[in-house]
């Protein structure tokens, strides 16, 4: 009994964690207020539903900006897709990055765009490690019969 | 409600409100189902308005896909969407002489007082703000079902 709610404890601590360093919004909490027992798995589902399409998204920024002459509205197509999906799920710092990057396309600024896919980058592999992490203590909890 | 005999949208007592939810980005298409199913509505997602117009039964030619007694009591859409944006459908389903008394609420990221006002004087029911949170959704069920 005391192991889970050690277990418990943790996870509500690593959580808070997540929101005071401005990795998640409450429109996370949303998410978690929709998990019920007809949809126990929703937060992971949609959360691994927007690792996805952020992937391909990224992949996506990637190559256009690659190319020699550079699509920005394409680009600023798949930002607000970005944007969109991430402010969603209650991503917040993908979400503001994806801000800036939109700025970045209307000015046509290539310097910009690229220090913006960096940064989304590295925000994006954050979140998805952090949330990985939430999981796996969420799965630890149900396993050892909390 | 007025209660009209070529009416396709008053609900009868007992009856669970359909609902059309049409936006481009897979993540808020499974939120905004969730958020209905939640409020106790039948979901049917479109990814675009030109299948929207197709299920709804406004393509030229076309017949009404949803079978007879699934007639949609709602369409909630998203503004920015690529080739038909939700105005447009809007502007379409407010066109037609089957269609134009379902209330039709545009969902949208940005907060842009002309695209508001816009979109309620061509008749939307109501303008929210993305991301959809349950309040937004009670809210607008609430509306329909009573």
């Amino acid at each position: 009994m005391d192991g889970i709610v050690q277990l418990q404890r943790q996870l509500v601590d690593y959580t808070a964690s997540l929101f005071h360093e401005g990795f998640l919004d409450d429109q996370f909490n949303q998410l978690q207020q929709l998990q019920d027992e007809s949809n126990p798995d929703f937060v992971v589902e949609v959360v691994t539903l927007f690792f996805e399409d952020a992937e391909r998204l990224l992949n996506e920024l990637t190559k256009t900006l690659g190319q020699p002459s550079i699509d920005f509205k394409r680009l600023d197509a798949h930002v607000h897709q970005l944007k969109g999906s991430s402010s969603s799920i209650g991503a917040q710092r993908i979400h503001r990055v994806c801000i800036s990057f939109r700025n970045s396309c209307e000015e046509q600024n290539v310097e910009g765009c690229l220090k913006n896919l960096q940064q989304v980058k590295q925000e994006y592999s954050l979140v998805k490690s952090k949330l990985e992490t939430l999981f796996r203590m969420e799965q630890q909890i149900l396993a050892a019969g909390g | 409600m007025a209660a009209s005999s070529s009416s396709n949208w008053v609900m009868e007592s007992g009856d669970v409100p359909h609902v059309l939810a049409v936006d481009d980005n897979l993540i808020d298409r499974k939120l905004v189902e969730k958020l209905l199913r939640n409020s106790s509505c039948k979901v049917t997602t479109a990814e675009n308005g030109p299948r929207a117009l197709e299920l709804l039964g406004l393509t030229s030619g076309g017949q009404n896909n949803m079978n007879g007694r699934s007639k949609v009591n709602m369409i909630i859409t998203d503004y920015c969407m690529p080739g038909m944006t939700g105005y447009e459908l809007l502007k379409k389903i407010k066109e037609s002489s089957v269609m134009k008394e379902v209330p039709v609420v545009i969902m949208s990221s940005e907060n842009i007082p002309t695209r508001i006002n816009k979109c309620l004087e061509e008749g939307a029911q109501m303008f929210i703000l993305k991301p959809l949170k349950q309040s937004d959704v009670r809210k607008l069920t609430c509306q329909l079902m009573n």
